[in-house]
């Protein structure tokens, strides 16, 4: 450990940018604050291992139980409760279940094979109707099993609330700890949704921000300060190879890939005033859609890609706006204070979370683009970068906690609160990104 | 303090070069600076056998006395800001007039003017804020007599912080422009 972090320094003071992925120091520690009262009870009993006396690499019934209870929908019966921890489908007593009042079992187990990878059987059972609901049996290396368990969370996600699980996900997020010298160092980092393995893309003594992805999830775009100036580059998340897309004079920021991939939205102050962009990643061409004196940053695509919203303060404050591309004037979405700020669509467009001011304090807030309603979702003092879930039903945001900036989440209807802190340093601008291809 | 600590090492390097010439430093301005050539050409006629020898540095000499005599408003360089406001205010009038007619009576030196913002609100609002603020001073400064070639304008908006506090007195001193001499 000490030999990484010194050879990593040594790195640093002759390349101040490393854009390899590298094992992170910390991991994302979450805690849950606040949970909801309608919760679904569900036993996700220990697996059985057939393997070595050391154990199993994961204790996969822990990820899964702390997916489920992470997303404030389920409640997980601990262990020592439960009245027996089978393996097997038959040897399920689902009468000793049925009287706890148990109606989902998750059972499963895990095999080492001889060539050292791991088969994998799991089951979603019912107690009342005695069945599988579903399962899957399949094999994976000891690295894969990680996701494997994000995978067997989505289903029973998915099964039992009739949405599409968001656990084999990536959030990708800006950590700002401090040097031997004092100074600032900045990386760019990739976790899983909940926030083991992470990963470095990129490290800099310059200031790095808003990281976005790109639609299949295999490109980050982002802001870096390593030129003396701002600039915007788009980097292969699998390879660390990056190309730097735009880097005129004055500002250069604020990336957001359009939904089919094919072009970035930016906000570019080459003219003299920062306006919004779109360009075309095929030819580099540039396409301007903003034409005011006034601050014009902030773009994000619609899911449809036919609109982008951004931050304006053609009003005299900032406020969120919304351009059809074809042409036209924006219209102005966003009335009912003065402080709106960086918009994000919902997966299915029918709302937006954003900043918003409130007697000082600077909150998540979610607008439903169908009557207009708003609807604060923290109550922090200084939250910013909200970020949807792929499947709408979280958000990622930062705010300030005892380390300086870190990372929260708040299910989209306020209910859930969570807390993702670094252990040693700051976290800021979570992205979440993309469900995976299949 | 890494600006500091910039300005201890650009000084110390510059001394080490005073002491050995010919200069050899990769700033482009250096090498305009140092071509004292009335002298030199004097050094020259009065030379033998086709050598010249140069002094190097005493406008940059001079430049940098200016600058870092504590007595004279040129030794002002940061300018603040009311919250999300890029109006400078009159406060500043006496300070942005020194640096105006400094960069009007030298000009061949240059200054970057650094926009800066509170940590408050979104970090791309901020971002385009500080540059606003940046051209609102390089604005003022031209009106006063500075070329705007000699002005280059750059923001870091929230990324930068004078005071990493969370607390009105810290987002004061963040909002501001700091005029960056290569000094």
């Amino acid at each position: 450990m000490n030999v990484v972090k010194y050879l990593s320094g040594l790195l640093l003071a002759v390349l101040p940018i490393l854009p390899l992925p590298l094992p992170a120091q910390g991991e994302l520690v979450i805690v849950i604050d606040t949970g909801v009262e309608k919760t679904l009870p569900i036993a996700v009993v220990p697996f059985g291992w057939d393997g070595p006396a050391d154990g199993p690499p994961l204790d996969m019934h822990v990820t899964i139980a702390n997916n489920l209870e992470r997303s404030g929908r389920f409640a997980a019966m601990a262990a020592p409760e439960m009245p027996q921890q089978p393996a097997q489908f038959e040897h399920v007593n689902f009468r000793d279940w049925r009287m706890l009042r148990m109606e989902h079992i998750v059972i499963g187990s895990l095999k080492q094979t001889a060539a050292g990878d791991f088969e994998v059987v799991f089951r979603l059972l019912d107690a009342y109707k005695q069945t599988q609901l579903s399962g899957f049996n399949i094999r994976a290396t000891g690295a894969q099993l990680r996701r494997v368990a994000h995978r067997i969370s989505d289903i029973i996600f998915e099964k039992l609330t009739g949405v599409r699980g968001a656990f084999d996900t990536r959030i990708a997020y800006v950590t700002v700890r401090e040097g031997a010298d004092g100074d600032q160092r900045f990386s760019l980092q990739i976790a899983d949704a909940d926030g083991f393995n992470p990963q470095t893309l990129l490290k800099s003594e310059q200031a790095l921000m808003s990281p976005a992805w790109s639609p299949d999830g295999q490109y980050l775009a982002y802001v870096s300060f390593e030129g003396d100036n701002s600039s915007v580059f788009v980097q292969n998340v699998r390879t660390g190879e990056r190309r730097q897309v735009a880097a005129h004079e004055g500002i250069n920021s604020a990336p957001a890939f359009s939904p089919d991939g094919t072009r970035l939205a930016l906000t570019l102050s080459k003219e003299g005033n920062p306006e919004i962009f779109v360009l075309h990643l095929s030819d580099n061409s540039l396409q301007r859609i903003t034409r005011n004196r006034a601050i014009d940053t902030e773009p994000a695509w619609s899911p449809d890609g036919s609109k982008l919203a951004f931050t304006s303060d053609r009003g005299g404050a900032p406020q969120v706006y919304q351009i059809d591309l074809q042409g036209g004037v924006p219209s102005r979405l966003t009335f009912a204070g003065n402080y709106f700020a960086r918009p994000r669509y919902a997966p299915d467009g029918a709302g937006m979370t954003m900043v918003y001011e409130q007697d000082g304090a600077y909150r998540i807030a979610y607008l439903d683009l169908d009557n207009g309603a708003l609807s604060v979702l923290t109550s922090n003092r200084l939250d910013e970068s909200p970020s949807f879930s792929p499947n709408g039903s979280m958000i990622i945001y930062a705010t300030n906690g005892r380390y300086g900036s870190e990372l929260a989440a708040v299910s989209a209807d306020g209910r859930v609160h969570q807390r993702l802190a670094l252990q040693d340093g700051e976290v800021r601008e979570p992205a979440w990104g993309p469900f995976p291809a299949d | 303090m890494t600006r500091q600590l910039l300005l201890a090492l650009a000084l110390g390097a510059f001394i080490t070069a005073c002491t050995t010439t010919p200069e050899q430093t990769q700033d482009p301005e250096v090498v305009d600076g140092t071509d004292a050539s009335a002298p030199a050409d004097e050094a020259a006629a009065a030379g033998d056998a086709g050598v010249q020898t140069f002094g190097a540095d005493a406008e940059r000499d001079a430049i940098i006395e200016r600058l870092d005599d504590p007595d004279s408003l040129l030794s002002e360089r940061i300018i603040y800001f009311d919250y999300d406001s890029s109006t400078v205010q009159p406060r500043f009038d006496e300070i942005i007039q020194a640096h105006a007619g400094f960069l009007q009576a030298n000009p061949r030196v240059m200054v970057t003017l650094e926009g800066h913002a509170d940590e408050r609100g979104s970090r791309e609002y901020n971002l385009a804020l500080g540059e606003r603020r940046a051209q609102a001073l390089k604005q003022q400064l031209v009106v006063l007599g500075a070329m705007s070639e000699q002005l280059r304008t750059v923001s870091y908006g929230e990324e930068r912080p004078a005071d990493p506090g969370h607390d009105e007195r810290a987002w004061e001193r963040n909002r501001r422009v700091e005029l960056i001499y290569p000094y």
